[in-house]
């Protein structure tokens, strides 16, 4: 394993009952990579990510992050570790003004340790975040409940959410779903700057054009299994890749 | 040509209340007293009734002391709740606290000053340990487990005979005179109102309310959230023990009631009429539950029917709860505007 | 001994199934955790005891009618009660609560507490089974266990309606979509767990008297075994009934009878400590999907 491996996986493996949702997947990233996870509806790219976040415990395989074994460690340990994640289907705390959902992850053991105890005014850091996702300062939505927020915002929230924990690897579950063209025109920038900025990113997407804007690097998974992997384009292009993608969506490659 | 279509609700929040949400910007003694005059009204209330024992007589003063035992266990109830744990079992935390004060005291002679703080933390050391290996459960499974808890123990005491068995153990330390003692139980609900209020408010608190909204994204930011469940249950279990070892000393006596189903049920009906979220409901429920059930005790053994009525009124009619009405009724206009629709 | 334990574990198992099934089968088909159960179940005892008794029915109409009596009012509590408050989690818990004490001590309150009150068995008698005398109502008892147990389970799992129900209770926005009516299913399945409950109370009361006290007990046998199985699965009901059943029997037989409720409460506090579900539930695993 070279020096700026952060996270390899090796084998993994995960079956639900019946169902191979992960099988045998092995990769590796460097320190600053952007990585692309694509692949049709249930291929287990969801379930790759519970696995590597902690989520969801291996049937068999490992994953390694600087080199330290986490495989079974628990979720919030994982996080600690420097390894953020956004869901899929993105929950806000409903009951709570939208700002207040970022005291959670701006309170938590690692945002803490990191801030050494003065960690100034929180709520300002809150609102300071939302607005590097796109929520508009000075406009009431901050304060709303979180429960009536649009969907579009949910996601933006949940970037936010993971950003809050400062993480070194930052994964991002189909964050374009659910957003509108504009939306996600908006965030692309920002993705973009945080790879320019030496973050790891690891994404699943289905919006491939935008994907390939900020990934240098694609795998495509199918029914669990790592059909492709390399350039964006490459992958794209690989015959079992449009194979997969047949019946479901078209493949809108760079 | 316009026709009305009916009326519907309008509600506008008193202008103080629109300028008051976060910081108090008081411009007459009228909107101090709109701000603390409930508040007052009702710390006033309770800190006079105990003075009022010849107008009242003991018996009405003991169902106070009641009622206050249960505000107790309503607001641990109601602590839990928020954290997303329905406990139909607050039996467990009553009894663990008047088991612990009673054993503390007749076999080792400590008096009720050092005995019930002591028991207060001892028997919620106990649940909590005993409660952590299901804190994973949510909802109805967890509740069961609750339900079933106290009723193990109390037949685990009835099989083994420790702890008096059956017998229980009678002649403890008595309390001093009873309005001291009121004195005492109120001034603890009332912290524990504050403090519970208070902790609300931090950032700790707010996880607390976080894992019960969504606790997967709690897990994602980091935080083991069995060991905020645990320590929920911690904080939860407090009043409830406390109130166990207190009303332990004042009978004299701790025996298998102490695991009694009346402890699990009337919190529970206290916090859900008083309505959950707030603790002032929670305390207001108990003051409802309480009385009311001692004024049906003129209906003999139909009480309980009507009991379960009232409650089943509470819930389906006015699920929000009564604290969360009166407010909002206090805080703002209501009127009837008329719905207008444009004839096509 | 051990054919005694062999076949009163047995009986046991099956008495605890079907006190569950009514219950389970709600849960299963509507997501409602109906705890007026137990008063249902001993409600139809006592409807069965007075179409017997006040009104002088002959047994093969009163049990039908007692049924259907149960029925009835499973689909109107549903109507009255549940139906407001559904969704509403922590509501809808307490409203069945609610009522199903009102019921049991309404019961309490007319004076349904003295010693005549109990229904006749369907055969008399008893049969010799390995040196073990067992009377005919308990083989009835096991009999109509495992039909039941067959019945629903096919019920289902092969017919349209079953199958529509099972839909619900798992994903309700996809029925909706599917033209499925949510109360209309709620109702049915509230007023077929009932209806078995009914059954269950007629076939099993005969044993003993019947007193309110039972059905407490009975809400709570049916919690522990529907919860130790996993709930929604009637494989786990029958094995969770046949666990307890046999727990029950192993230790009132070779310990001592004091110990029977403490082994169950036992087995279950450690059976969710282990396995959050229950022993064959699915729902934490759908639930974790993310
Ligand atoms: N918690 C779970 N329990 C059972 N099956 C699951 C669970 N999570 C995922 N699966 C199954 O695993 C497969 C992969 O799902 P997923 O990882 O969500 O796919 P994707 O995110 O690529 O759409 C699917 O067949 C899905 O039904
Ligand atoms: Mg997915």
């Amino acid at each position: 394993m070279s020096q700026d491996t952060i996270i390899k996986v090796a084998g993994l493996s995960k079956n639900f009952g019946g169902v191979k949702a992960v099988n045998g997947v092995s990769f590796e990233l460097k320190r600053g990579e952007a990585l692309g996870i694509i692949g049709p509806n249930g291929s287990g790219k969801s379930t790759m990510i519970n696995l590597i976040t902690g989520f969801v415990k291996p049937s068999s395989g490992k994953v390694f992050y600087n080199g330290r074994d986490i495989t079974g460690l628990s979720p919030d340990k994982i996080v600690n570790l420097g390894i953020a994640r956004s869901f899929q289907m993105a929950k806000p705390f409903y009951n709570m003004p939208v700002y207040k959902n970022l005291i959670i992850p701006l309170f938590s053991p690692r945002a803490r340790k990191l801030a050494g105890g003065r960690h100034g005014d929180r709520d300002e850091s809150a609102i300071h975040l939302l607005e590097e996702v796109g929520f508009e300062r000075d406009s009431h939505i901050p304060y709303k409940p979180a429960g009536s927020l649009p969907h579009g915002y949910v996601k933006r929230l949940e970037l936010a959410r993971c950003l809050a924990l400062e993480p070194d690897v930052i994964i991002l579950d189909e964050l374009f779903s659910g957003m509108s063209m504009s939306e996600v025109a908006g965030i692309l920038p920002f993705l973009e700057r945080l790879r320019d900025e030496g973050k790891t990113l690891i994404m699943v997407e289905h919006r491939l054009r935008e994907l390939f804007r900020v990934v240098d690097k694609a795998i495509c998974l199918n029914f669990g299994e790592k059909i492709a992997e390399g350039a964006p384009e490459e992958v794209v292009q690989n015959e079992e890749v449009k194979k997969s993608y047949l019946g479901s969506e078209v493949v809108s490659g760079a | 040509m316009r026709i009305q279509a009916g009326f519907r609700k309008e509600r506008i929040d008193r202008g103080i209340k629109a300028r008051t949400d976060d910081i108090f910007a008081i411009a007459s003694c009228r909107e101090i007293l709109y701000l603390v005059g409930p508040r007052f009204l009702l710390i006033a209330a309770l800190l006079i009734f105990p003075l009022l024992k010849s107008i009242t007589g003991i018996y009405w003063q003991n169902v106070l002391m009641i009622t206050a035992t249960i505000a107790l266990l309503a607001l641990s109830w109601d602590l839990l709740h928020s954290v997303g744990l329905v406990s139909l079992g607050q039996a467990l935390f009553f009894g663990a606290g008047a088991y612990a004060t009673g054993y503390l005291n007749s076999k080792f002679g400590w008096s009720p000053v050092l005995a019930i703080p002591a028991a207060t933390l001892l028997g919620a050391l106990f649940s909590t340990a005993l409660l952590y290996p299901v804190l994973r459960l949510r909802g109805i499974y967890f509740g069961l487990i609750t339900f079933a808890v106290p009723m193990l123990l109390m037949r685990i005491i009835e099989a083994t005979k420790i702890l008096g068995g059956t017998e229980g153990i009678s002649g403890l330390t008595p309390l001093p005179g009873i309005t001291i003692t009121l004195y005492i139980i109120i001034a603890v609900t009332l912290v524990c109102v504050y403090g519970y209020q208070r902790l609300f408010e931090t950032d700790y608190g707010l996880v607390f309310k976080a894992i019960r909204d969504n606790d997967r994204s709690v897990i994602a930011a980091g935080f083991n959230i069995q060991l905020f469940k645990a320590q929920a249950v911690f904080l939860a279990a407090l009043p409830a023990t406390f109130a166990g070892a207190f009303l332990t000393h004042h009978y004299q006596f701790v025996g298998l009631p102490a695991f009694a189903m009346d402890y699990s049920v009337l919190p529970m009906a206290s916090v859900i009429i008083g309505g959950p979220g707030s603790f002032i409901g929670a305390m207001l429920g108990a003051f409802i539950v309480v009385p009311l059930s001692e004024f049906l005790r003129t209906f003999g053994t139909l009480r309980i029917v009507i009991y379960s009525l009232v409650l089943l009124v509470f819930v389906v009619g006015l699920p929000q709860g009564l604290f969360h009405y009166l407010k909002r009724k206090y805080d703002q206009f209501e009127r009837l505007v008329p719905i207008e629709e444009v004839e096509k | 001994m051990t054919s005694s334990v062999l076949i009163f574990g047995l009986v046991n198992s099956a008495i605890l199934m079907l006190t569950a099934l009514g219950f389970s089968l709600i849960f299963g088909l509507s997501g409602v955790a109906n705890l007026a159960h137990g008063a249902i179940y001993l409600s139809s005892g006592y409807v069965a005891w007075i179409f017997l008794n006040s009104l002088g029915l002959p047994y093969f109409l009163a049990v039908p009618l007692t049924i259907v009596a149960a029925g009835l009012l499973g689909a109107a509590i549903y109507w009255l009660v549940i139906m407001r408050v559904r969704g509403l989690g922590l509501s809808e818990v307490i409203a069945t609560f609610a009522v199903g004490v009102a019921i049991l001590e309404f019961f309490r309150w007319m004076g349904f507490v003295t010693y005549e009150f109990n229904l006749p068995v369907l055969i008399k008698g008893s049969l010799d089974i390995s040196g073990v005398s067992v009377d005919y109502q308990r083989l009835v008892i096991v009999g109509v266990g495992i039909l039941m147990a067959a019945l629903l389970w096919l019920f289902a799992h092969h017919t349209k309606i079953g199958l529509a129900l099972r839909g619900m209770a798992q994903d309700e926005y996809t029925a909706l979509s599917l033209g499925i009516d949510s109360d209309w299913a709620a109702a049915l399945s509230m007023a077929l767990g009932s209806a078995i409950a009914a059954l269950a109370a007629v076939v099993t009361l005969p044993l003993g008297i019947i007193s309110i006290n039972l059905g407490y007990e009975v809400l709570i046998m049916a919690l522990a075994v529907t919860v130790l199985g996993g709930l929604e699965s009637i494989t786990g009901l029958v094995v969770g009934a046949l666990l307890l059943g046999f727990a029950r029997t192993v230790t009132g037989t070779y310990f001592d009878p004091k110990w029977m409720e403490v082994v169950y409460l036992i087995a279950l506090v450690l059976v969710l400590a282990v396995k959050p579900s229950g022993l064959f539930g699915k729902y934490k695993e759908l639930e974790e999907r993310v």
